[in-house]
């Protein structure tokens, strides 16, 4: 009975495999800096000291609603996906016109400079 | 077992929290929290009688009122940013220079 | 389940389709140097290839999407009303925004996107879609009113428009999901078909649900005790934006309403009750309260709560009569209300310009043609003969009259009364009032004056030949009772 989980196994198996190659492959590649932020202990762009009414740069705020749009939007991949079969080649045009409506919004934000952080 | 009407009961309270929420609150923030609350209530009503009435039909919307739910909480923020960069200040009873 | 593309049956929503692609197109455009003066032509486009695609609907029935979305000819017209609402709106917007800087190409697929919510909105039986049409509607509007993001008053109006429509949409959406608990489908057919044994079966899921339906609507379309963000919103909102509000989602709402307590829930008999007090609080106290404004906006924001009042009235009496006439008063309100709102739009591009009634002093000597305009479409919200105004309030009168609804008949006629006094006040002041401040004069730009000309000949042309309107309007109801 167990052999219906092998594939569960295998795809843990690769998880743990991709994410071994990438740290192996930044140890060689990446370029390595022992100064300014990096060494923080939060190193996310906000002061680690300090009073906790400081502004947060709005950046943050821009960044956090456009997540909220994209995330939420990939709730209707799920249902699509799981009877993709079923709607067969008609399915997936559709879904690609709803990624192409999200692709739109997406080339608007760039359009915009929204994603910019400088 | 738990019957339908307590599901019921629930989405209702919560609504009522909400509404309630909405009407007292005076800071924005906590304002789009109820609003996001009274929303959540009617996704529960839907999805328990969905199970209820065993229709899938529920679960669809759901997903739509989530999708729909995520824009107004983004149209919201960004205007309270613009609020506040004009305004600075989250109580809405600072808000009132139209009043009839 | 048949899944061919003839079953989903796109051609009933190319006219909505079409408004997206020009907004998809005026989003990508940012990337444009030129961006802000092509935008406003590509949602002309949009909508005029919108427009002949409707003509193309005419006169057909049918539906799609697996009966999710219906198009029979009360859709299709209010689809032709919509576009119509829209294309007149851009024309007022465009000169006015660039005056006050803030012309940005958002503003126009803003407005085309809106227009298709109101599309969706109208054209389905299913409450589940008249929800996400509703919310394609509102939250682009919520943006427009507080476009002018510099401007305090402009972002007060967004964020309170933003929170009553929110709010006022868990209401509706709750109210959805007690009918779906009750009936356990969404689809208006399906739910008149087995009206009796569903509302035999929980009464109370039902009406409690139509309750929360009501208030839902009654918010959208600022009837009172609903009504208390109209003004703000009103005021606060750019001038090009106020004048889309006040018809393109009351229209919406009207007709969404229409479906669902005309179509739907035309049995129960204690919803007339409901109308009836609705209608005669909504068309009183916009009335009352208009009579003591300053600002012409504001004044004309408690006009329109006024006006949504006599579309209630229709909406109480019910029967083909009165709806065909709800129809024809709509037409014409989107007429004569996007005239006054031209020019009160072209009154505030002049810089420093409240739309106080001060500055209308003196509009009569410097600007005859544009002072007779004013009148004439102040004359039509007031209702005098020969314009369309008059009539619109005649035929729901009297359809009402001839139901029985004598009283409501009355108080109708009453408050028509009521208002010719503060409509009057603007002509008044614009031609009899003097100050030492000298008036402004106006820059009159030509797609102001394509409005002024489309909107006097629609006033003037469905006053004198209210029949052959009447009978256009009546046709719409044709297979919808």
């Amino acid at each position: 009975m167990f052999a219906t989980f092998y594939p569960i196994l295998f795809l843990f198996i690769l998880a743990g495999i991709i994410a071994g190659v990438f740290v192996f492959l930044s140890i060689f590649f990446g370029y390595r800096t022992k100064l300014g932020r990096k060494g923080d202990p939060y190193e996310c762009g906000l002061k680690p000291q300090g009073t906790t009414k400081d502004p947060v740069p709005i950046k943050f705020y821009l960044v956090a609603i456009l997540f909220i749009l994209f995330d939420i939007e990939v709730v209707f991949l799920y249902p699509w996906a799981v009877i993709s079969r079923k709607l067969g080649l008609f399915g997936f045009t559709e879904m690609i016109v709803f990624v192409i409506i999200l692709l739109v919004g997406y080339f608007y934000v760039l359009g915009r400079g929204a994603l910019k952080w400088e | 077992m738990i019957s339908i009407s307590s599901y019921v009961i629930v989405a209702a309270v919560l609504f009522g929290i909400g509404t309630l929420g909405v009407l007292i609150s005076r800071n924005i923030i906590i304002l789009f929290m109820s609003l996001e609350l009274m929303l959540n209530a009617a996704s529960l009503a839907i999805i328990a009688f969905s199970r209820e009435l065993n229709v899938i039909d529920g679960h669809v919307f759901v997903f739509l009122i989530l999708a729909v739910a995520a824009a107004e909480a983004a149209v919201g923020l960004a205007m309270v940013i613009t609020l506040f960069r004009n305004k600075e200040t989250l109580n809405i009873d600072r808000f009132n220079l139209m009043k009839w | 389940m048949d899944l061919t593309s003839a079953s989903i049956n796109f051609s009933i929503i190319y006219p909505e389709i079409s408004l997206l692609i020009a907004a998809a197109l005026i989003l990508v455009s940012v990337f444009h140097k030129s961006a802000n003066r092509i935008a406003p032509y590509i949602a002309l486009i949009g909508i005029v290839v919108s427009i002949a695609m409707i003509f193309k609907q005419w006169g057909h029935q049918e539906s799609g999407f697996f009966g999710m979305i219906t198009c029979d000819s009360f859709g299709v017209t209010f689809k032709l009303i919509f576009d119509v609402t829209a294309l007149l709106s851009l024309l007022i917007a465009h000169r006015y925004m660039i005056s006050k800087g803030i012309n940005r190409p958002e503003f126009y697929a803003l407005l085309l996107i809106s227009t298709m919510g109101m599309m969706v909105m109208a054209n389905t039986t299913d409450l589940i879609v008249i929800f996400l049409g509703l919310e394609i509607m509102s939250v682009p509007l919520y943006v427009m009113a507080g476009f002018a993001k510099r401007s305090l008053w402009s972002s007060e109006a967004g964020i309170k428009y933003f929170i009553m429509g929110a709010f006022a949409s868990s209401f509706l959406l709750m109210g959805i999901a007690f009918i779906y608990g009750a009936s356990s489908t969404t689809d208006l057919r399906r739910i008149v078909a087995d009206f009796h044994f569903i509302m035999s079966n929980s009464p109370a899921y039902m009406l409690t649900g139509m309750a929360l339906i009501l208030v839902g609507f009654g918010f959208k379309i600022g009837a009172v005790p609903f009504h208390s963000w109209v003004p703000d919103v009103y005021e606060g909102a750019p001038t090009p934006v106020t004048a889309f509000f006040s018809v393109g989602p009351k229209a919406a709402g009207i007709a969404a309403l229409l479906r669902i307590f005309i179509f739907g829930f035309a049995n129960v008999m204690m919803l007339s009750t409901v109308f009836w007090v609705l209608a005669v609080l909504t068309m009183s106290v916009g009335n009352i309260l208009a009579l003591k404004q300053n600002n012409i906006k504001r004044l004309l924001a408690y006009s329109s709560i006024a006006h949504a009042g006599y579309i209630l009235v229709a909406l109480t009496v019910g029967g083909n009569d009165a709806i065909s006439a709800a129809i024809f008063y709509l037409v014409a309100y989107i007429m004569f209300n996007l005239g006054a709102f031209a020019v009160v739009t072209l009154m505030e591009t002049r810089s420093g310009c409240k739309s106080d009634f001060s500055e209308l002093v003196g509009l009569a000597k410097v600007h005859p043609y544009l002072a007779a305009v004013l009148t004439l479409f102040m004359f039509a919200l007031a209702g005098f003969p020969p314009t369309a105004g008059f009539f619109g309030k005649f035929y729901i009168f009297s359809a009402a009259i001839k139901s029985g609804y004598i009283w409501l008949a009355v108080i109708g006629m009453l408050n028509s009364f009521l208002s010719v006094y503060y409509y009057l006040r603007v002509v008044k002041t614009s031609y009899f009032d003097s100050s030492d401040k000298s008036f402004i004069p106006v820059k009159y730009s030509l797609s102001i004056i394509i409005v002024l000309v489309i909107t006097v000949i629609g006033t003037l042309g469905i006053g004198l030949f209210p029949q052959q309107f009447l009978n256009w309007s009546q046709s719409a109801l044709f297979a919808f009772l």
